[in-house]
């Protein structure tokens, strides 16, 4: 028989049993195992656990401990630390969020913050072996280096102008017994002033009309004055020429997202990891050490030395990671090592593709979600 | 049912009924998993709320369906306050962002410093 069920043996009148008068209760905390679940994806070598996130502000309250989302615990916790920054790339760490949030700003990077890229290519003379289509597709995904916060989007009944196009002319011709050439992305040349090719008319005597109506010269704006327009990268191939071939184009840019076409991504990838966390569970010494060290293949752990000729493995370079699992494949491991990712824990990599700085597309991605939160409360009210 | 359009919008409308205004769907257009599943996670975590979730009803339509159950409160009151709390949450992450880049660029020393 159970102890605890032996109560009111003596008549007196008894505490009714409680969980929370036991020793071991540690109050407004959750107990050690559930607080790995909530705060550690658990790698076991068939398959992750506890992956989900308990978002309910309810979840623990049988506990008493509180999930809601307390807005000055989450200032006291949040924190960003830069790894790595340069102009294209960056790494940081953001510590203390939810994959929600996480996940909107990577989904904003690659799809909703707008660039320029090009989207009309006229082409009056094309005699190369590629042919217009590949062409004008090929031209569309050359990077821009141009700030799209000072650009306009051209709508479908809007003219083309100079606050919503930018213009590009490559005239490129392989001359009849040349070798063959190569054109690359520094063969386009900006047109500030717009479109020079003229629209075909039905009366002789009207006026010549461009493709664009430009109403200044984009060079006398003093964001592009000393700072002209071109293909972020001068040795992007965008066709080879065989003797006697040419290219004349015009290519107009204008301002996209990333959701409408991959071309207007500012971002080359924008992705996140959770932090792993490598734990061993007892020591693992001299021979056992060795063999670890050997079995895993980014060299996550050390050998130190304790003196008294005693070897002990240790976790060295935990973010090198990879979860490959091969150190726990054998079974002997598993009772050894374990393999965790912190869920709250993001190593963020943004790739920009050159129009922006990478931290600058990383405000601009979080901006653009509290633009949407701040539509959906004026809707609302 | 009832559906009203919010007045003067075209984005947001909700769906529910003016006898119990403790549950509505709200239907954003033009909006996706990058803020349903967000301020889902902020409704969740809110105790106002005993149920919350949300679909995207076709991937053709660009359109997002939020459901709001409460425990009392008005429904579009505690979407609003969702909202506002995901926004304050954007902010904090901004400004602590910022800051962390100027540290930074502060601490890199001086040769790989772009000079502009």
């Amino acid at each position: 028989m159970d102890k605890q069920d032996v109560g009111n043996e003596g008549g007196e009148e008894k505490k009714p049993f409680s969980i929370w008068d036991l020793p071991d209760v540690p109050m407004g905390k959750l107990p050690p195992h559930l607080e790995l679940q909530r705060t550690r994806v658990v790698c076991n070598p068939d398959a992750p656990i506890h992956t989900e996130n308990i978002m309910y502000s309810g979840a623990y309250a049988s506990m008493g401990v509180d999930n809601s989302l307390r807005l000055d615990h989450f200032r006291d916790n949040f924190r960003v630390e830069v790894k790595r920054l340069n102009k294209e790339d960056m790494e940081f760490d953001m510590i203390g969020i939810d994959a929600a949030i996480a996940n909107a700003f990577r989904r904003i990077l690659i799809a909703e913050l707008p660039t320029m890229a090009i989207e009309k290519v006229l082409i009056a003379n094309n005699t190369s072996v590629i042919q217009d289509e590949v062409l004008a597709h090929r031209l569309g995904l050359i990077p821009l280096n141009v700030d799209a916060r000072l650009f306009e989007y051209l709508s479908a009944n809007d003219q083309p102008n100079e606050k919503n196009t930018i213009v590009f002319k490559l005239h490129v011709r392989c001359k009849r017994g040349d070798p063959r050439m190569t054109v690359y992305s520094k063969e386009l040349k900006w047109l500030p002033k717009g479109s020079e090719f003229i629209q075909e008319s039905d009366n002789p005597n009207a006026k010549p009309v461009t493709y664009t109506s430009f109403s200044s010269s984009q060079d006398s704006m003093p964001e592009f004055s000393n700072n002209p327009i071109s293909p972020t990268e001068d040795n992007i191939i965008i066709a080879k020429l065989g003797p006697g071939q040419e290219i004349e184009l015009e290519a107009h840019a204008v301002k996209g997202i990333g959701k409408t076409h991959a071309k207007w991504s500012p971002v080359a990838t924008a992705w996140y990891r959770m932090l792993p966390e490598v734990v061993l569970l007892e020591d693992i010494e001299d021979g056992d050490a060795k063999e670890l060290k050997k079995i895993c293949p980014v060299n996550v752990f050390d050998i130190e030395d304790f003196g008294n000729g005693k070897k002990k493995a240790t976790v060295a370079r935990p973010r090198q990671c990879t979860l490959c699992r091969e150190c726990i494949r054998e079974a002997k491991w598993e009772k050894h090592v374990a393999l965790r990712r912190v869920k709250d824990h993001f190593i963020f990599t943004i790739e920009s593709t050159g129009a922006l700085p990478p931290e600058m597309l990383f405000t601009e991605a979080v901006k653009i979600l509290e633009d949407k939160c701040e539509r959906v409360i004026s809707e609302l009210s | 049912m009832s559906c009203c359009l919010v007045p003067g919008s075209s984005m947001a409308a909700e769906h529910g009924t003016l006898a119990d205004p403790t549950s509505s769907t709200f239907s954003l257009i033009d909006e996706d998993h990058t803020l349903a599943n967000s301020v889902r996670f902020t409704l969740n975590q809110d105790p106002r709320v005993s149920f919350c979730g949300y679909s995207i009803p076709h991937p053709s339509d660009a359109k997002v369906n939020i459901r709001v159950q409460t425990t009392g409160d008005p429904a579009r009151e505690v979407m609003q306050d969702a909202c506002q709390d995901l926004m304050l949450i954007c902010q904090h992450v901004r400004s602590t962002f910022d800051e962390a880049v100027a540290d930074f660029k502060m601490s890199q020393p001086m040769e790989t410093m772009e000079i502009k």
